[in-house]
């Protein structure tokens, strides 16, 4: 196992970081591990991957975050590996940790 | 047209009264004995979301919808099968088709379908987009005859076109004569008419003032702010416009302007409008100060809800138990509804949060419930 695999999950899966406003659909769980398979000579998953597979395992989850034109809703940020995701064509690069934050949002 | 006794049924029971009341921060209920003397407050389901409406299906006495989002997250369906006990969420919310690049921001208005239609739902988005659901708001498809209507952009103008918060869809009407023959309101777009179960529209404004509007008398383009249909007389429709009052006897297609018998020191601008469930002739409007910006409050900080008796011809001040001054209220368009007691009654939610009600059709009023947070939406269910 890598340093990078060890620190954010195990080889293979993408931790997924759920904030309170999504944890109803996680049984209160502020993590998923998602294990994703990769087919022999693609690259890393997408964001969008990612999230397909998070609604299979907490359905309903993805579009609360996610319209239905795949566009990352206003109040929403995701970051990977630490870094904004604006696209959801963006990769996941091995090891990294996607986490979903709630952004500001008015009273 | 099939005949009409055989539309959605009244319920005139001798058991008491509950009142789903929708807020900017969840979804509490109100039950009062059969009386209307004694309620009591329960609450909040959904804390924090943001529910524009919550509907009891008048067909099974079981089902209620509730559409909610968050300041956050985006917008869905939550439904019971028990009256409330526990909820479960939409499979498929309303959502626009992939590439139309519409997203639907919320859930506006929900409508049970024909009595004949078990399970069918409509819901009105923001911004406008029209939804159907057959298996009892488990999944939602769009109603393409409208969404996708090559005329729908020039009727609703852009999705930034409309009210404050967000251009709607509202008003969803059943002809309890005929499951196919729908209407529509829309702020901003107007009032318009299906006779083929949502397949084609077209608009229905004749009469109506637009005097936002370059052309005042234009064919769509209206700000219908709520629009009832009779259920005892369904070629009886109502509405309150963002420009006055208004009653249409079908088949006549132009609307009479029924607000200008309102004093002229109150106008006739509001938000809602209540039918009595068993009188065509009478109903209930709450003014909104409607003058220069707009303050969209009671007029001179005096709340009273305004009866007609006859149709729109003349029109009597309630405010027995009212505050006498200072209570700038505001009142939704979905926040005033009756029950389908012998005598009516009346209630509605303000935007500050009090819940008031009149058990003797709008004579007298009293408070239920203070302290809620921005009312919505007010419901019998």
């Amino acid at each position: 196992m890598t340093d990078a695999a060890r620190g954010a999950g195990l080889a293979g899966t993408v931790p997924v970081l759920i904030p309170g406003i999504l944890r109803s659909y996680t049984a209160g769980a502020d993590r998923i591990d998602l294990a994703l398979p990769v087919a022999a000579g693609e690259g890393a998953p997408t964001v969008g991957a990612v999230l397909g597979a998070l609604d299979v395992r907490c359905p309903g989850l993805r579009f609360r975050i996610v319209d239905e034109q795949g566009r990352i809703r206003p109040h929403i940020k995701i970051f990977c590996a630490g870094d904004l995701v604006r696209d959801l064509g963006a990769p996941v690069p091995p090891g990294a940790e996607l986490m979903l934050v709630g952004a500001l949002s008015g009273g | 047209m099939p005949d009409a006794t055989k539309g959605r049924p009244t319920r005139r029971g001798t058991g008491g009264v509950r009142l789903l009341i929708a807020t900017r921060k969840g979804l509490w209920t109100l039950t009062g004995d059969a009386a209307r003397r004694s309620w009591k407050l329960a609450g909040p389901h959904f804390l924090g979301h943001i529910v524009h409406h919550a509907v009891a299906d008048p067909r099974d006495g079981r089902t209620i919808l509730a559409a909610a989002r968050t300041g956050h997250l985006g917008p869905t369906i939550f439904r019971s099968g028990d009256r409330g006990r526990t909820w479960r969420e939409a499979a498929v919310p309303p959502a626009f088709a992939p590439g139309s690049g519409r997203s639907v921001d919320h859930t506006f208005w929900l409508t049970p379908g024909h009595a004949s239609e078990a399970g069918t739902w409509y819901a009105g988005t923001s911004p406008q987009g029209l939804f159907r659901s057959t298996d009892g708001g488990a999944t939602w498809t769009g109603v393409e005859g409208f969404n996708g209507h090559p005329q729908r952009k020039a009727w609703c103008g852009g999705d930034q076109d409309g009210t404050p918060d967000g251009a709607k869809l509202h008003s969803i009407l059943v002809d309890p004569r005929d499951p196919k023959h729908l209407y529509i309101g829309m702020s901003s777009g107007g009032i318009f008419e299906s006779v083929d179960g949502g397949a084609d529209w077209r608009p229905l404004n004749a009469g109506v003032s637009a005097n936002f509007m370059p052309d005042p008398d234009p064919e769509f383009g209206h700000d219908p702010h709520c629009v009832r249909l009779h259920p005892e007389q369904p070629d009886r429709l109502y509405h309150q416009n963002h420009c006055g009052i208004y009653r249409l006897d079908r088949p006549e297609r132009r609307w009479l302007d029924i607000g200008a018998a309102m004093p002229k020191s109150v106008g006739a601008i509001g938000f809602p409008l209540v039918l009595h469930p068993h009188d065509p002739d009478t109903l209930w409007v709450f003014p909104m100060d409607g003058s220069d910006v707009w303050p969209r409050v009671s007029p001179g900080g005096k709340p009273a809800v305004y009866r007609s008796t006859n149709g729109g011809r003349s029109w009597q001040r309630q405010a027995t138990g009212l505050p006498a001054a200072q209570a700038w209220w505001t009142v939704k368009r979905q926040a005033m509804t009756a029950d389908q007691k012998p005598t009516v009654g009346v209630y509605f939610g303000t935007t500050s949060g009090e819940l008031w009600a009149s058990r003797d059709e709008g004579r007298t009023w009293r408070c239920l419930a203070r302290h809620l947070p921005h009312i919505y939406a007010v419901e019998v269910g």
